[in-house]
């Protein structure tokens, strides 16, 4: 079984999460816990058993591929936090380098 | 106006009411309303309600009906949304910081078939952020109260829901169920609450939690509401590729059917080691073994039966459950909706928009589920934590070969006071009698079972069925209510 010692800063940044260092303490602390509980599967014997992914199984469900309506441009702009010309997201600088914010 | 009894407000009384018209749908929606201000201030179950577009739905529903054009017999009636299930125009916060500025641009296939039937969709209630949580405490607004001893939680991560249908705010509500987040905060609140067979109800609409666990449900006052809104919201969904492709129940006549009848014939099966747990709180037992001395008497036999993997049901579950999770909250990085704090470039706001947009149990199930699926421990957590799951889905259809429902407790404790739980790994363990269904896919049924002598505080019994017998299980869950009375002295039910 895998080392339960969890490394709090690398999977916070795997998962793009920013923590202060107050959180990123306890959140060690308690999810250390969690982790040596669950390492508790590691008791059973689990050869040869399927894995479920889905409480019922399902095959691939398809669909004709046809065109329908969608939603209106203004609907889908409507939740966004900052728009260019009322018909863009605006988005904060992709790639490093000179700011053009 | 005629005088709307709130101490009896349920769908069925309601259609009742609305059919000798003795009020309308304005009526009704204006006096819930009135009773809403007046009283949710000491509750906090509704994070906020659209008054007047409610009121519009309210007169359309009323000249269909002027005009003999109902769209059925409970065309006009409110039922309360908790604030993770789309309706357009309203807020879709999941009690979340991160949520807080998004309005639905569309409405969850749940509730446009309730809007099908004249449903009015009514109030955004609160719950735990993104549905974490099992007291309500983890809302980033504010907490809610059970409606019964104010002191106390309502359970989650449902709780505005049910504490919005115990304190009589409404008929009934939907609430979600990923791990017993119906069934859980029912039983604190004294009502009944479903979660159906996973594929039943279209999960369309309904932000994801944990995609192969999450089911839509109701929070209701009795069995007949439950089955009401069951029949009105399941069925095949072309927009959700894991609904069923079957129509939708009839549980509703089941219910009529069987009420006034006994329960001969039936086995119910007791799950040992639900049974044997070390846990159970005294009152809670005691009720659990008069509702079993009350099964017998209405004609069930007993029998015991065991699902051996029940003490690793959680440490699946959570595993399970934040994986998807950390997975389907990936989405929430304050660039197309939702808040933004701005970074110096686009990965910073990702972690800033995060940082400060989810709370602390979001968070640490986001990471959990990131750790379990990362590179190196996916065999060992994540691939382990699913083949554990078939031999606990194994377990239930072993069991139902004896027996044709389970009962068990819902929650090991009543419930609890603020801030009494703060360690999240005990919170987690309270969830053992309600996951193991979500993991195993069948339905089960939280329903009051008694009340805790000391305390006076309510205590739920869950009745488990096989996938897909909905109206089994809820002909059987009637037929209780419909003699709980006789055997406590307390009533229950609509």
């Amino acid at each position: 079984m895998a080392d339960s010692k969890i490394d709090i800063a690398y999977v916070a940044q795997l998962a793009r999460l920013e923590l202060d260092p107050a959180q990123a303490e306890k959140l060690q602390g308690e999810l250390g816990n969690i982790v040596r509980y669950i390492d508790k599967l590691a008791e059973l014997d689990v050869t040869g058993v399927e894995p479920t992914a889905h409480a019922i199984s399902r095959r691939n469900v398809w669909r004709e591929d046809e065109v329908r309506d969608s939603f209106p441009r203004e609907t889908m702009l409507a939740n966004a936090p900052d728009l260019v010309d009322e018909t863009l997201i605006k988005v904060p600088q992709v790639l490093p380098g000179e700011g053009s914010n | 106006m005629s005088g709307i009894d709130f101490a009896k407000l349920s769908v069925a009384s309601c259609a009742d009411a609305l059919a000798k018209k003795e009020y309308s749908s304005e009526e009704l929606v204006k006096a819930i309303a009135a009773n809403i201000r007046r009283n949710d201030d000491k509750i906090h179950a509704f994070l906020n309600f659209d008054e007047e577009a409610a009121l519009r739905a309210a007169k359309e529903s009323d000249a269909r009906r002027a005009s003999g054009k109902a769209l059925s017999a409970f065309d006009g009636i409110p039922v309360g949304m908790k604030d993770n299930i789309a309706v357009t125009g309203e807020t879709l916060s999941c009690a979340s910081k991160i949520l807080a500025p998004v309005k639905s641009p569309y409405d969850a296939t749940a509730v446009a078939k309730l809007k099908n039937q004249g449903f009015i969709p009514f109030g955004r209630l609160n719950m735990d952020e993104f549905a974490m949580g099992s007291s309500c405490e983890n809302s980033a607004f504010f907490p809610t109260a059970n409606p019964l001893d104010t002191s106390r939680v309502p359970g989650g991560s449902s709780g505005g829901s049910a504490a919005a249908v115990a304190a009589k705010f409404l008929p009934s509500a939907l609430g979600s169920d990923t791990g017993g987040s119906i069934r859980q905060p029912a039983s604190f609140c004294g009502t009944v609450g479903l979660k159906p067979t996973y594929g039943r109800v279209s999960r369309y609409g309904l932000v994801a939690f944990a995609s192969s666990l999450d089911q839509i449900g109701p929070l209701s006052p009795c069995v007949e509401d439950a089955a009401i809104i069951l029949d009105a919201v399941s069925g095949h969904d072309p927009m959700d590729a894991t609904s069923l492709d079957l129509a939708g129940t009839h549980a509703l006549a089941a219910v009529r059917e069987k009420r006034d009848t006994q329960l001969k014939g039936m086995k119910i099966g007791l799950p040992k080691e639900y049974y044997a747990s070390s846990g159970l709180d005294s009152g809670v037992a005691k009720v659990f073994g008069e509702a079993i001395e009350n099964l017998k008497k209405l004609g069930a036999e007993i029998v015991e039966v065991s699902l051996p993997h029940t003490e690793y049901a959680v440490a699946v579950y959570y595993i399970v459950a934040t994986a998807e999770a950390s997975a389907n909250l990936a989405r929430f990085d304050g660039i197309r909706y939702g808040d933004r704090k701005a970074g110096r470039d686009l990965v910073d706001t990702y972690f800033k928009s995060r940082g400060a947009g989810f709370g602390a149990e979001v968070k640490r199930r986001i990471l959990l589920g990131t750790y379990v699926l990362s590179s190196g421990y996916y065999d060992a957590y994540y691939l382990r934590a699913q083949k554990v799951r078939t031999l606990i889905k194994r377990d239930f259809e072993e069991a139902f070969k004896s027996c044709d429902l389970l009962l068990t407790p819902v929650a090991p404790n009543l419930p609890f006071h603020f801030g009494e739980k703060s360690d999240p790994l005990q919170m987690y363990l309270s969830d053992i009698f309600t996951i193991a269904l979500n993991l195993a896919g069948n339905c089960g049924i939280s329903i009051p079972g008694g009340v805790d002598a000391e305390s006076g505080l309510p205590v739920g019994i869950q009745l488990i069925a096989p996938s897909l017998a909905e109206e089994k299980l809820l002909g059987a869950a009637a037929v209780y209510e419909k003699q709980a009375f006789a055997f406590t002295g307390k009533p229950f039910g609509c």
